[in-house]
């Protein structure tokens, strides 16, 4: 099924991102049952059906330009949000081909690559771009490889380099963070980044996600879903910008709840890089607002149930604390137990 | 479980009078990428049974068109080596486990030192191919017993130049491992490859001149040792499996249809271990620590006795 891209929308000011009915049917719900709480939900990542989100190892969908113009926008603010340390560098054009290669064969109407030996044709049709390059050669192309090709990548994107039996974030490309810095948490081990979130660590989590993680095999990828809540259609809600974002958490009336507060859901996906033995961790952002999610009720009737009954260390963590009660009233019109009540 | 890739046996060289080298493609599409340091599992079909072997992959990882790897023919051979020795020919076609890297770079080091014994030179062809295309700083050294176990050492000799430091056992040559340790400055990694006792005498003198462990990196000959047979019992399908002599645990599981997931099938990386419930154990591993072994067995390696039946929580 062909991917149509929308015109030009935006993800800041006047915030014109909207979903269509096609993307609300493929938005990749979080909640496999009415409650939460963490657990390593990782599994083998071997595709979906057709047209959802889980289909290709990278999902390209409506919103693509966008993003891609949003991204552009942040980096030219902060070119810093974009990290190759040098030790990188290999794992930075393993992304980079790896991201071709899917992209061409998965999405052949919008994208197409031309190997030659190391001289390579890149064509990406929706931004009009033609590219001629070496591979391996980084002056041959407008800017560091896993720049340019995560210019062009839907979601965020970590580069892992494995050692000592440990994770560390020694590159990436971090526009869309939900509440955290790629500036930050730069060189940091597994452990290290995760340190601020709450209960999981002590239920081992973390100890039995890493251990999988570092057994991630050549093609055969693992992914899982992460879910918060974002006021707006506001990608970048990086540390960095908090002053420009946090306060929006106090705007929150019964009246304009359905429309400013959107789930915001992660499909990490992991495949382990061949080439440099990295593994990349690509973290792509669904975001949807209430009013679009309760087009579907059932949906709508669990995130009530979830959120109401969410942990209170979570909340606070997620950053929810301020409107949850406005959200859970809100909801609760589509839960039928409310309503028999 | 790993999916298996299809390959044809490109191209076949004799380099010693125990060491046969192989150069396979893909029977279809691309092979898979691979870093320097990754093995793969070889299949041989041996009547009933598939032997699965791990062999490093010694080309150079830029060359993703063919994979390569040499194999020592095993005194006590338990029919894997044999059989690529004396079977298998250049049109053939085997199956093979996707690579996998358990004996990497690491990309912290200043300089990195490679020691080699016997066939463990192969992980280190594919490191020189990577460590030069990067000019990083490195050495080799490599001991081997002259027109036995030399293989590449004029290739090595040619591409290296004084980087290889060669002992040849046969002409009286020993390598030095106190001396080839207290030289080196700090940020070295040391990584080895090759018989255990190799091992063993790198480790502790790295120990004793108080290397830190995170710099030390080995990787050992990854078949297992033959023992005797033993019976094991799974708890949960009541399934009864007889081990023969030959045959590793997870061998014998994977033949009678039990799928347990496992990369290195050395007792190194951890991914077999496997919950017992009663019976004897031997454990020859080198993962689990003393409180995991009271309940957890690695069964790429250890057997059980054969006194009485081994209980599996499989």
């Amino acid at each position: 099924m062909p991917v149509v891209m929308k015109p030009l929308e935006t993800y800041r000011d006047d915030f014109t991102f909207r979903n269509s009915p096609q993307a609300i049917a493929r938005f990749p719900f979080p909640f496999p049952e009415d409650s939460y709480m963490y657990s390593v939900n990782l599994e083998p990542a071997n595709g979906g059906a057709s047209g959802s989100v889980f289909e290709h190892w990278f999902d390209i969908d409506e919103h693509y330009v966008s993003e891609m113009a949003e991204r552009a926008r942040v980096l030219e603010r902060d070119p810093g949000r974009c990290l190759v340390m040098p030790h990188m560098a290999q794992a930075a054009w393993d992304s980079l081909e790896m991201l071709m290669e899917h992209l061409a064969a998965d999405y052949p109407e919008h994208f197409e690559l031309q190997r030659d030996g190391d001289r390579w044709t890149w064509i990406n049709r929706p931004l009009g771009i033609e590219q001629h390059f070496t591979f391996g050669d980084p002056a041959t192309l407008p800017c560091e490889p896993l720049e340019y090709i995560t210019r062009q990548a839907q979601g965020d994107f970590a580069v892992l380099d494995q050692r000592d039996g440990d994770l560390f974030m020694d590159a990436g490309m971090v526009t869309c963070p939900a509440d955290w810095s790629i500036k930050f948490d730069a060189g940091m081990s597994f452990k290290q980044w995760h340190a601020p979130v709450p209960l999981a660590p002590q239920m081992g989590v973390f100890d039995r996600a890493l251990k999988y993680l570092l057994n991630i095999q050549v093609g055969q990828p693992v992914r899982r879903l992460n879910w918060t809540m974002t006021i707006n259609p506001r990608l970048d809600t990086s540390s960095e910008t908090f002053h420009e974002w946090g306060h929006e958490r106090g705007l929150v009336t019964p009246e304009n709840v359905a429309r400013l507060v959107h789930l915001r859901v992660e499909l990490q996906f992991m495949p382990r890089l061949p080439r440099s033995n990295a593994l990349l961790f690509g973290i792509r952002t669904y975001l949807i607002s209430l009013e679009e999610l309760a087009t579907n009720p059932a949906w709508a009737c669990r995130l009530h149930r979830v959120l109401r009954d969410l942990p209170e260390v979570i909340a606070d963590y997620k950053g929810l604390t301020l409107y949850r009660q406005t959200v859970v009233d809100w909801l609760s019109q589509f839960d039928p137990e409310v309503r028999a009540a | 479980m790993s999916a298996l890739m299809e390959v044809r046996v490109c191209a076949v060289r004799q380099l010693t009078p125990v060491v046969r080298e192989f150069t396979f493609e893909a029977a279809e599409g691309q092979l898979p990428g691979f870093s320097s340091g990754s093995h793969v599992q070889v299949l041989m079909p041996l009547g009933e049974r598939t032997l699965r072997n791990a062999y490093s992959l010694l080309g150079d990882p830029a060359d993703s068109t063919r994979y390569r790897i040499a194999v020592r023919l095993q005194d006590a051979s338990r029919g894997g080596s044999r059989y690529l020795h004396e079977r298998v020919a250049v049109g053939d076609r085997l199956q093979l486990s996707r690579p996998h890297n358990l004996f990497p770079l690491h990309s912290q080091a200043s300089h990195h030192v490679l020691v080699a014994g016997g066939i463990g030179i192969t992980p280190f062809m594919a490191y020189i191919a990577e460590l030069q295309a990067r000019g990083a700083s490195f050495e080799l050294h490599y001991a081997f017993r002259g027109r036995l176990t030399d293989a590449y050492v004029d290739e090595l000799a040619e591409r290296l130049g004084d980087r290889l430091h060669a002992y040849d056992s046969s002409a009286g040559q020993r390598l030095d491992l106190a001396a080839l340790l207290a030289g080196q400055p700090l940020g070295t990694h040391l990584y080895a490859c090759g018989p255990q006792r190799l091992l063993d005498g790198l480790r502790e003198q790295a120990r004793a001149l108080g290397w830190p462990d995170g710099r030390v990196h080995w990787e050992a000959f990854a078949a297992p040792e033959p023992g005797l047979a033993f019976r094991v019992e799974l708890a949960r399908s009541g399934q009864r499996i007889e081990v023969p002599a030959d045959l590793s645990l997870l061998e014998a599981l994977e033949a009678a249809g039990v799928e347990v997931p496992n990369l290195c099938r050395g007792g190194v990386c951890g991914q077999c271990a496997t919950r017992y419930l009663a019976g004897a154990v031997e454990h020859r591993d080198h993962y689990l620590d003393e409180a995991q072994r009271a309940d957890s067995l690695m069964p790429c390696v250890s057997r059980g006795g054969c006194a009485s039946a081994l209980l599996l929580d499989l």
